[in-house]
């Protein structure tokens, strides 16, 4: 990246009119990995790339319930996306406690993106190193935002932000037009198609991935390692029979994942259920 | 020249009695249903029992708007150590965080008599009982509110319990069985419905175990 003499303070503008120390908090962004939503009319889902840092260690927890009808996923620092997730549930409990009904999506990530402006006009305060895709239902339906280090928030149909996200924006603008009317289970299906992009060759399986659905009569929830390796095998089985210039690692990471997954999944789930809610 | 008295009080009795019955594996939580103020009806269909957590209920008698005040901010701290726990509370650290709560307000209290019901984390029931303040106790069986002078005496007759200061610890649990305990219960209140003018209209139970949470209603004397 560019070192210039306009990036040491966050008050600091440049002569183009840019503030970099917010700008390269949107790097950060980009150097996390994947988190990908996508919406219909009744449902969100959110999906992220889990990657551990070693064998040895759990993977770092990406998506959160919110409230029942909200779920963020982030990508960047997670340590801040963990501080601003809190904040988020605060409000969302504060809002219930004295309206008795739950908080309107929009109002929230304007709050969340008052925040996030605040760091970046104080001198003593840095930018929130996180970028956070936040998926709600209410009563204006269901709504899919994004909000950046810089305070701005925009709604999407689908996005895609972190590392190799241009893989799965690709894929997602190519489909986007039916996820309006698309079913949850269908909805679900793409967003691990968009993760899959990120992976780049990798095998997906549901140890690498979290997928999380909102929607009507659904309250927000991480779907468990089972279902969605469940849904992986039902479509890269759908994927073998039509075509057959599918990579014959998928087969055979299918298979691999499959034989080891029950004990995976036990293990992943002592190691796991502190971390997934 | 005299002190001047207040001339308005912060606070109003609703009426109504609760009754909190444990067992080996249930719990049974019941309150009658009506609310009153003076000797005036507000209404006759109003729940004064609610459900904390999967495993926990709490009855309440007294003022009612502490009360649905009470519950409110105990519904909260749940949803806050569920993010943070990612599991529901227990009956007992409920019935920590409830004395807490009363006793915040030490200095102005929620004028809330409460009986707190569920199952421990061996599935075993419990029953909790405070007053206003926060002061609380486990028990095997409890009552609060306006007909606890009538139903108290009652229960310890029929299920006197052995004081928790026993050395060795002995169960707090009674030995009846679930449908034993419900026909105590209803029987309990029919008995104060004839003499406590606020414990009247219907009765409405809530039985715990391990398959879950039921409720029942039972009406009582309607006058």
């Amino acid at each position: 990246m560019f070192r210039n003499q306009y990036d040491t303070d966050v008050t600091t503008w440049s002569p183009a009119g840019r503030l970099f120390q917010v700008e390269y908090a949107m790097e950060a962004v980009k150097q996390g990995s994947a988190a990908i939503g996508l919406r219909s009319k009744t449902h969100v889902v959110l999906g992220c790339v889990n990657k551990a840092n070693s064998e040895l260690s759990s993977h770092q927890k990406k998506i959160f319930k919110v409230d029942d009808h909200i779920g963020v996923a982030i990508a960047g620092l997670t340590a801040d996306g963990r501080v601003l997730s809190r904040y988020m549930r605060n409000e969302c409990i504060n809002y219930s406690f004295t309206y008795e009904s739950p908080l309107p999506v929009g109002r929230l990530v304007v709050q969340l993106a008052d925040k996030a402006q605040v760091c970046t006009q104080r001198s003593w305060k840095r930018p929130y190193g996180v970028g956070l895709l936040v998926a709600g239902l209410d009563e204006s339906g269901a709504h899919l935002y994004y909000n950046c280090p810089s305070g701005n928030y925009f709604e999407y149909q689908a996005f895609a932000i972190g590392s190799r996200s241009q893989a799965a924006k690709t894929y997602l603008e190519r489909r986007f037009e039916s996820f309006r009317d698309a079913s949850r289970d269908d909805l679900v299906k793409d967003a691990l198609m968009a993760i899959r992009e990120t992976l780049q060759g990798e095998t997906l399986k549901s140890l690498v991935c979290t997928v999380a659905v909102v929607g009507v009569g659904e309250p927000f929830h991480i779907l468990d390692q089972g279902t969605v390796q469940q849904m992986i095998d039902a479509f890269e089985i759908v994927a073998e029979q039509e075509g057959p210039a599918a990579e014959p690692d998928t087969e055979a990471g299918q298979e691999a994942s499959a034989e080891p997954e029950p004990e995976q999944g036990a293990a992943a789930g002592e190691g796991v259920a502190p971390m997934d809610i | 020249m005299t002190k001047q008295q207040a001339n308005w009080s912060p606070y109003d009795n609703n009426g109504g009695s609760c009754v909190a019955i444990a067992g080996a594996d249930y719990c049974v939580i019941a309150a009658d249903t009506r609310m009153s103020t003076g000797y005036n009806i507000l209404t006759r269909d109003y729940s004064k029992i609610c459900k904390l957590a999967d495993k926990c209920v709490m009855a309440s008698s007294g003022f009612q708007a502490d009360v649905r005040a009470l519950q409110k901010q105990l519904a909260a701290r749940h949803l806050i150590y569920q993010h943070q726990h990612n599991k529901q509370m227990s009956c007992p650290a409920m019935a920590q965080l409830l004395s807490n709560t009363l006793y915040y307000k030490r200095f102005f209290p929620y004028y809330s008599f409460n009986v707190l019901g569920g199952l421990d984390n061996e599935g075993k029931g419990c029953v909790f009982t405070y007053d206003a303040v926060g002061s609380y106790e486990k028990v095997g069986y409890s009552s609060q509110g306006s007909g606890s002078t009538l139903i108290m005496p009652f229960l310890d007759n029929q299920l006197k319990s052995p004081s928790p200061l026993l050395l060795p610890a002995q169960d707090a649990v009674t030995p009846l069985v679930e449908a034993e305990a419900i026909d105590l219960v209803k029987t309990v209140f029919a008995s104060a419905s004839e003499r406590d003018i606020y414990t009247v209209n219907k009765l409405e139970l809530v039985i715990i175990n391990a398959a879950g949470i039921r409720r029942e209603y039972m009406e009582l004397r309607k006058d």
